[in-house]
């Protein structure tokens, strides 16, 4: 029977099934970081209980990580807490990438590069942005604290399979826009929670065209779509991306694996259970205005207006996230001035986004006002950007050149927007006071953060495009 | 995990749609490496007000509703972030259920691991709950085992979960012992287990 990516992947992952239960399903790789796994390893120790596969494990610091000064961390807390993932790391065997090591980076940005991250897997991470390995072709879900300590113990999770669902990005990509804008334009058409309970494949020829790069852009913000995991079935650019990287199959089982890994793509007649389409020329450059990422439109539209809506509490939501954005209904989204640009997190901080970016604000002065930042997603990132003279770009334009982290995607470090000042972010939420009490964010994609860095206000950044081809 | 079953209280309307946890918990309280004590900073930023005085319109502010141990709230509560420290914080201030039309898949699971009961009821059921609970402070008795929520009005709602998790709660069951009763087939699945 055809069979799709997501039946394929849990059908040869369940270890135990009985009728009125969920499956008990093995997990290939668990990744860790600092903020979700204190209570779980201390969860162990209370019970005498051990980590049943530490070499499944990967353990990293990102959350809390300064971006400058370092190796101080001024927050005595956050201190304690990077401290005691390390205790934990040591005292139970995981490898870690410490602060300091050149494989620390944002979880999600590491996992791929090192190759961990490899088609057919069941991955999980105590944070809901593990949907970014799904780019791969793995099953990828974030977990709760509690479940971190089940898998740590037991290596399984009791998991009911969710009802699949499609989303094909049919045509072909404008120039400039990008995959965030892809995502976007899906979240902003179908609401935060059309993936509720489901898992996504994302297919289509739009989506075929992507790097790894862009994929896990896509793959990321599935949560932001309520989904439990976002996927995209292996292909040739899935097997290149991987070869030679550290933890990938060593060149002697290379090709056997990346035939299995290809065979895990969605059988051509498989079926899910909802499928949903949307066409690629039809997506804009986006730029999210409200305080959730489905409130986000095209940048040469305007903010909404309520007769835009017909239900009462569809307008009172407008209104409450435009009082908090400092807005006005039908405000052109170009006239929105920004105070900051914020260039990285587990969305948008790889390699090729920052040459984008780079090749946005090349020659150009950030504009007068504006506090630009980028912020790598891990060491290696940062070493390979530092090779193609990228920082010096970002530097002769005026922003900074931090070092590796999550930073002001939430603002558990000092990286943090001051209360009522907007950023234009390539992060993935927008929630209130998600970059600092009172900060206001708009979702954009790198080129679009660039662009908006130099204007000091959003702008549609094919302009720039077409002035470089 | 402490059993549930009956839960008898006045409900905390909050009338909201996407709840997400970066409210119920804001960033600058997970920095703790406790599970608990996490109650008085629940939805801070809702709460109080920058400079940390009580926002006196919010609901869990109002008097009438203090001592309240079923939240009630609108679409998709709980979304965003994988945060546990949402639902510790939730169970630290004294809800022990739930009740919107939709729930966060990972928060939901997160509910069942920590012995809050998370209710899901129909759109119109909830809005109806919480335009009483506004109107004047609303006690319902939530019975588990019967799967039924019955307001002090008569007025009987019932609901659907998860047989497994239901037990879970009922028992206040720790999942992983549970598990290690598996352990036979995690070990056989282990020997067969295909890694390049
Ligand atoms: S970069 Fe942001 S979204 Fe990604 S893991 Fe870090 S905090 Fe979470």
């Amino acid at each position: 029977m055809a069979k799709n990516i997501v039946e394929k992947i849990w059908d040869s992952h369940v270890v135990y099934q009985e009728a009125g239960k969920p499956d008990l399903l093995y997990i290939d790789l668990h990744l860790i970081h600092e903020v979700t796994s204190p209570q779980a390893f201390e969860g162990l120790r209370l019970a005498g209980r051990k980590v049943r596969r530490p070499d499944l494990c990967f353990a990293t610091m990102d959350h809390n990580v300064p971006t400058k000064n370092l190796p101080t961390i001024n927050d005595p807390i956050a201190k304690k807490q990077i401290m005691t993932l390390a205790d934990n790391a040591k005292e139970f065997g995981i490898q870690l990438a410490d602060i300091g090591h050149p494989d620390q980076g944002i979880v999600h940005v590491i996992g791929p590069e090192l190759g961990l991250t490899q088609p057919g897997k069941t991955i999980v991470c105590g944070d809901s942005h593990t949907s970014t390995h799904g780019a791969f072709g793995a099953l990828a879900f974030g977990i709760g604290t509690s479940e971190v300590e089940h898998v740590l113990s037991t290596q399984t999770l009791w998991q009911s399979k969710p009802p699949t669902m499609e989303i094909r990005v049919n045509g072909q990509l404008g120039i400039g826009v990008a995959a965030k804008d892809i995502i976007l334009a899906i979240i902003a058409k179908w609401g935060i929670g059309v993936g509720t309970g489901h898992i996504v494949e994302y297919t289509g020829e739009a989506i075929r065209n992507l790097s790894m790069e862009e994929r896990m852009t896509i793959c990321n913000m599935s949560i932001e779509a309520g989904a439990k995991a976002g996927l995209i079935s292996p292909d040739q650019t899935t097997v290149e991306f991987l070869r030679e990287r550290r933890f990938a199959p060593s060149a002697e089982s290379f090709d056997e694996a990346a035939n299995y890994w290809l065979s895990l793509a969605s059988d051509t007649d498989c079926t899910y259970d909802v499928v949903l389409e949307i066409n690629a020329e039809e997506i804009e450059p986006f730029v999210t205005w409200g305080t959730n990422p489905s409130m986000g439109t095209g940048v040469s539209k305007t903010v909404p207006t309520s007769a835009d809506y017909t239900s009462e509490s569809d307008k009172s939501a407008l209104n409450k996230a435009l009082t908090y954005m400092g807005l006005e209904e039908g405000q052109p989204i170009s006239s929105i001035e920004i105070q900051h640009v914020f260039i990285g997190s587990c969305t948008n901080s790889r390699l090729s986004d920052l040459r984008t970016a780079a090749n946005i604000i090349e020659g150009k002065k950030v504009a007068p006002g504006v506090n630009a930042i980028v912020v790598p997603g891990s060491y290696s990132t940062k070493a390979a950007a530092e090779k193609e003279g990228l920082h010096k770009i970002f530097l002769d334009a005026g922003f900074e050149w931090r070092e590796s982290g999550c930073s002001a995607c939430l603002g558990m470090n000092e990286d943090i927007i001051p209360f009522g000042e907007r950023c234009a972010s390539t992060s993935n939420r927008n929630f209130e006071g998600r970059q600092g009490a009172g900060a206001r964010t708009h979702l954009v994609s790198p080129a679009m953060a660039a662009a908006a860095a130099i204007e000091g206000h959003f702008v549609d950044v094919r302009k720039y495009v077409t002035q470089v081809v | 995990m402490e059993p549930i079953n009956i839960v008898n209280s006045i409900i905390t309307p909050l009338d909201r749609k996407n709840v997400d946890t970066d409210q119920i918990i804001s960033k600058e309280f997970l920095k703790r490496i406790e599970r608990t004590g996490f109650g008085r900073f629940l939805f801070h930023h809702w709460r109080f007000d920058a400079q940390g005085n009580e926002n006196s319109d919010f609901v869990l502010n109002k008097p009438e509703y203090q001592g309240s141990q079923i939240l009630v709230a609108q679409d998709n509560f709980g979304c965003g972030s994988s945060r546990e420290h949402a639902p510790w914080a939730i169970l630290d201030y004294g809800f022990r259920v739930v009740i919107a039309p939709s729930f966060a898949d990972i928060f939901h699971n997160n509910c069942f691991k920590n012995g809050i009961l998370p209710i899901r009821l129909t759109e119109i059921e909830c809005d109806e709950i919480l335009a009483k609970g506004l109107a004047s402070p609303y006690s319902v008795e939530v019975n588990l085992e019967a799967q039924t929520v019955v307001g002090s009005d008569g007025k009987v709602y019932s609901f659907n979960i998860d047989p497994y998790y239901k037990q879970m709660l009922l028992n206040g069951w720790d999942e992983i012992s549970l598990t290690f009763q598996y352990e036979d087939y995690i070990k056989a699945y282990e020997d067969k287990r295909v890694a390049f």
